[in-house]
C-alpha cells in the first residue's frame, strides 16, 4: 500500500490525477487473469507489454462512440433530446464525453466533430464562439493527450472554424486528424497544414487507405489508430522486437521460431484479457454505450502492437555503420519487411471469438513507445538522429505502412522558413499519400506544441514539470520521459 | 540528345520557387560573384587532381586523365570542394536527358516542378530546353533560375518550354555590377523587360550586400523597374549571409533589419505589391 500513500503524497500530481492513480493502484491489487508462465516470463522481460491497461480490464481500451447516432437520437441515460442549435450541440457532446471510458478514463475518440456541427452552423461568428469555447473546454477538461477528434475528407465551415480556433488557441488537446482524399479541396489542406505548422495538428490520414479496409465509418482514435465507428478496440498489448535481440540466435531463427512463438503466447494473452472483459467484467451488460447503441461488441476488434523493428533489424546484421543500418541500407530494409510479413502471417493464424469486426483477426499496429523506452524506436521508425532525407525517409515508410490498419505513422519537423511556401508541404503530402503513406504529421520547430512519439505535449508543459509543479495535462509526464529518454526534440529539422 | 554538366540534384526544395520542387544544379558559370555562396560550381573541372588526397574515403581517383568521383562511397565531407583552388567541384557529372528523367520519375509525385539552377543553367540552352520539354509532358512545371546573362529573347522553342523564370538583378548599375560579377548588366535588364512582357517572370532577386554595393540605389531602381512592367511581379530581398562565401574576396555582413526594412518600403512606395525579404 506504500503505492497507494505515494499517490497521496505527490505533489507533481493535480487532484484528478490522483483519483486516477488510486482507482489504478485498486485495480492493480487484483490478480484476475490467466497467464501462463512462459507468458509472464515474457511479460517481466519486457517482450510483451499491456502498456497499463491494468490488471482487470473493466472497459474496452478504445472505445470509438457513433456519435452521429448521439446527436440524431439524444440519449435517454443522460437524459438529453436531440440538440438543436449548435451550442446545444458543442454542449451534448461534451456531456456524452464525460461518460466514454477509456484506461486512462479520458475518451480517445470525439468523432468526426466538422462533419458533427456542420448542420448546426447558421451564424458563422457566433459558431466560432461556440467552437472555440468547445475546445477549449476539451483541452482543459479531457487533460490527456490520447483524446483524438477527426475532420474531413470535405471541406466544410465547421472544419474552417475547428481549424481557425485551434490555431489560435493553440493547446496540445485534443489531436486532430484531417481524413485526406482527393474530395480533400487544395486550399483547406493548405489551412489545415498552416494549423499543423503552428500547433503541430491536425496529421493527416490516408482515407483512400482507412477507408478500403474499414469502409467510411472509421474513426483515428488515440495517437494515430484506425478504428471502426461504434466500435473500438478492446485491448492494445505490444511485443517489443527490441527486447528479443539477447534471445535471437539469428534471423533464421527469429524469423521461424522465436517470432512464431512470442506471437502466440501474446495473442493467448490478449485474448485473456479481451475474455475477462466480455465474459466477466459485465461491461456490456450494464454500459450505457451499448444499451442506447453508440456502440455495438460485435464492432470490436483487438490491436497487436509492435515497436523496435530498426533495433532488432541492425541486430540481427549486426549494421554497425550507417550505410548498413535499417533506414539506409537495402538489405536492412528488406529484412524489416520480410519480419513484418511473417509477424502479419503468425498474428493472422490465431482466431479470437471476440473480434467479431475483423473476422476474428488482431489488427497489426506500430505503436509509439513509452516514457521510459530507451533506444528503442516506435513500431516501424527509424532512429531518431539517422533519419535519410525525406524523399527516402517516405519511401521507407511506405513499405511498411499498408500492414498496420491499426495505426501507424512518421512525424516531420520542418525549418519554420517552410510557413513562406506550404504549398510545398502540400505536395509532399500528397506524394506521401500517393506511394501508400498512411499516416502523416508536420510540425515546425518554432512551435510550443510538440509531437512527441503520436501525441501532443506542449513544450512549456514540459518545463513547468521539470522543475517540479503540477501541470493540468497528465501527458506531459509522458512527453517529458519521450524527450529525456528518446530526444524526440532532435528530430531532424527539414530544411532544403 | 545532348548531355548537361549537373552539379547535383536536390530531390526536394522548398525555397526555389513554388511548391515542392527538383532542384538540379547546373555546373558552370560566367559570373565571379564576390558574394558566390556556391563557389565551387563556378567552373569546370579541369583535371588537376589535387582533391584526390583529400577525400578520406578514396572516392576520387584519376582515370586517363580525369578525375573520377564514386558516389557510392563519398559521405559528402566536402574536403574535396574545400581543397579545389579552381572554383569547380569533381562531383559534377555529365548526364543525359534519360539520366535526369530517371531522378525525377522518383520524385515526380510529390513536386510541382523542376527548377534548374546553378552556376547558370542558361550556359547549357540546349540541355535546358530538352530538359523542360520532357518535364512538361509529365505535366509538371519548369522555372528557370537565372543570372540573366544570356539573352532569352529570340528563341521560342526555350521560351515555349520553360514556364517561369526567376531572375538575379545583382546591382541596377554596370560599373557595380562589373565589380560584383565580372560582367557588364545589359542583358540582364533587357532580359528582365522581355521576361516580365511574356509574363514569364516569376520573381526578381537582388542580394543586399551592406559596404559593397549602393543597395539603396540598386533596390530603388529594379523595384520602379518591376512596378512598371508588372506590380505583381514578386521581387525578393535576399540578406547577405557569409556562407558558403569565399570571405577573403569580400568585407560584408549580414544586413539589420532596419536595412530590409527601409528597402522593403522604398519598393513599396514605388509601387511594387508582392515584396519577400528572406
Amino acid at each position: 500500500m506504500s503505492d497507494v500513500k505515494d499517490i497521496i503524497k505527490d505533489t507533481t500530481l493535480t487532484y484528478e490525477q490522483k483519483v486516477l492513480a488510486l482507482a489504478k493502484a485498486a485495480e492493480n491489487s487484483i490478480n484476475v487473469l490467466n497467464i501462463d508462465e512462459e507468458t509472464q516470463k515474457y511479460r517481466d522481460e519486457g517482450v510483451i507489454c499491456d502498456l497499463f491497461e491494468g490488471n482487470a480490464p473493466y472497459r474496452p481500451r478504445y472505445i470509438v462512440p457513433d456519435y452521429e447516432r448521439f446527436l440524431s437520437k439524444g440519449s435517454k441515460f443522460l437524459g438529453l433530446e436531440p440538440p438543436k442549435n449548435i451550442w446545444e450541440a458543442t454542449n451534448h457532446l461534451l456531456i456524452l464525453y464525460r461518460h466514454v471510458p477509456s484506461i486512462t478514463s479520458f475518451p480517445v475518440y470525439l468523432g468526426n466533430i466538422d462533419y458533427l456541427l456542420d448542420r448546426f452552423i447558421k451564424d458563422e461568428e457566433e459558431s466560432y464562439q461556440a467552437i472555440k469555447l468547445f475546445l477549449l473546454h476539451i483541452d482543459r477538461t479531457i487533460t490527456d493527450s490520447f483524446c483524438h477528434a477527426n475532420i474531413g475528407p470535405k471541406a466544410t465551415k465547421a472544419g474552417s472554424l475547428i481549424l481557425r480556433a485551434s490555431k489560435e488557441l493553440n493547446t496540445s488537446i485534443p489531436n486532430i486528424t484531417l481524413k485526406y482524399s482527393d474530395e480533400t479541396p487544395n486550399d483547406f489542406a493548405l489551412e489545415a497544414i498552416a494549423t499543423s505548422l503552428e500547433t503541430a495538428k491536425p496529421s493527416f490520414a490516408n482515407h483512400e487507405m482507412f477507408s478500403k479496409e474499414f469502409g467510411n465509418d472509421y474513426g483515428i482514435a488515440s495517437c494515430y489508430n484506425g478504428l471502426p465507428i461504434g466500435g473500438g478496440s478492446f485491448t492494445l498489448v505490444r511485443m517489443n522486437l527490441a527486447k528479443l535481440r539477447p534471445i535471437a540466435k539469428n534471423t533464421d531463427d527469429f524469423l521461424n521460431n522465436l517470432l512464431p512463438h512470442v506471437v502466440s503466447k501474446m495473442a493467448a494473452y490478449m485474448d485473456e484479457r479481451i475474455r475477462f472483459l466480455v465474459e466477466e467484467s459485465g461491461f456490456a451488460e450494464s454500459n450505457f454505450l451499448v444499451k442506447e447503441e453508440l456502440i455495438a461488441m460485435d464492432r470490436f476488434t483487438a490491436m497487436f502492437g509492435m515497436v523496435g523493428l530498426a533495433e532488432i533489424v541492425n541486430h540481427l546484421l549486426d549494421a554497425k555503420e550507417e550505410a548498413d543500418r535499417y533506414g539506409h541500407s537495402k538489405t536492412a530494409d528488406e529484412l524489416g519487411i520480410r519480419i513484418i510479413t511473417r509477424l502479419e502471417e503468425e498474428v493472422n493464424k490465431y482466431n479470437s471469438p471476440y473480434c467479431k469486426f475483423s473476422n476474428g483477426k488482431f489488427l497489426l499496429h506500430a505503436q509509439v513507445g513509452i516514457d521510459t523506452d530507451v533506444n528503442i524506436s516506435p513500431g516501424c521508425r527509424i532512429p531518431i538522429g539517422e533519419e535519410p532525407e525525406m524523399l527516402d525517409h517516405i519511401m521507407h515508410s511506405s513499405y511498411f505502412h499498408k500492414f498496420f490498419p491499426s495505426g501507424i505513422g512518421d512525424i516531420f519537423r520542418f525549418d519554420s522558413t517552410v510557413k513562406n511556401n506550404m504549398n510545398y508541404v502540400l505536395d509532399v503530402l500528397k506524394g506521401a499519400m500517393k506511394v501508400g503513406m498512411r499516416y502523416i504529421s508536420f510540425y515546425s520547430s518554432d512551435s510550443d506544441v510538440v509531437r512527441i512519439t503520436g501525441y501532443l505535449v506542449k513544450r512549456s508543459d514540459m518545463e513547468k514539470l521539470d522543475t517540479g509543479e503540477a501541470v493540468l495535462n497528465g501527458s506531459a509526464v509522458l512527453g517529458l520521459g519521450a524527450v529525456k529518454n528518446q530526444h524526440v526534440l532532435d528530430r531532424k529539422e527539414r530544411k532544403e | 540528345m545532348s548531355k548537361g554538366l549537373i552539379n547535383k540534384i536536390l530531390p526536394f526544395s522548398s525555397v526555389d520557387g513554388p511548391g515542392n520542387r527538383t532542384a538540379i544544379f547546373m555546373q558552370g558559370c560566367n559570373f565571379n560573384c564576390l558574394y558566390c555562396h556556391n563557389p565551387e560550381t563556378i567552373n569546370n573541372c579541369h583535371n588537376c587532381g589535387l582533391c584526390i588526397a583529400t577525400c578520406p574515403k578514396g572516392c576520387l581517383l584519376k582515370q586517363e586523365g580525369f578525375v573520377a568521383w564514386n558516389k557510392d562511397q563519398c559521405i559528402d565531407c566536402d574536403n574535396c570542394l574545400k581543397s579545389c583552388k579552381s572554383c569547380s567541384s569533381p562531383k559534377a557529372i555529365w548526364m543525359s536527358i534519360e539520366e535526369v528523367m530517371y531522378k525525377i520519375e522518383n520524385t515526380k509525385c510529390f513536386i510541382s516542378g523542376i527548377t534548374i539552377s546553378g552556376g547558370e543553367c542558361m550556359l547549357q540552352k540546349e540541355f535546358v530546353t530538352e530538359l523542360c520539354e520532357e518535364v512538361k509532358a509529365l505535366n509538371l512545371t519548369t522555372f528557370i533560375d537565372s543570372n540573366g546573362s544570356v539573352p532569352f529573347w529570340g528563341d521560342d522553342r526555350l521560351i515555349n518550354a520553360i514556364d517561369m523564370v526567376m531572375l538575379d538583378v545583382k546591382a541596377y548599375d554596370s560599373e557595380a555590377h562589373k565589380m560584383l560579377t565580372g560582367k557588364d548588366n545589359q542583358i540582364v535588364l533587357k532580359n528582365l523587360d522581355y521576361l516580365a512582357s511574356i509574363n514569364k517572370l516569376y520573381e526578381v532577386r537582388t542580394v543586399i550586400v551592406p559596404e559593397v554595393l549602393d543597395n539603396i540605389r540598386t533596390v530603388d531602381m529594379v523595384s520602379k523597374r518591376i512596378a512598371k512592367l508588372n506590380a505583381n511581379i514578386r521581387y525578393k530581398l535576399i540578406k547577405y549571409r557569409p556562407i558558403g562565401v569565399r570571405t577573403q574576396l569580400i568585407n560584408s555582413y549580414v544586413p539589420t533589419n532596419e536595412l530590409m526594412e527601409e528597402l522593403y518600403d522604398i519598393a513599396k512606395a514605388n509601387g511594387c505589391k508582392n515584396i519577400v525579404i528572406i
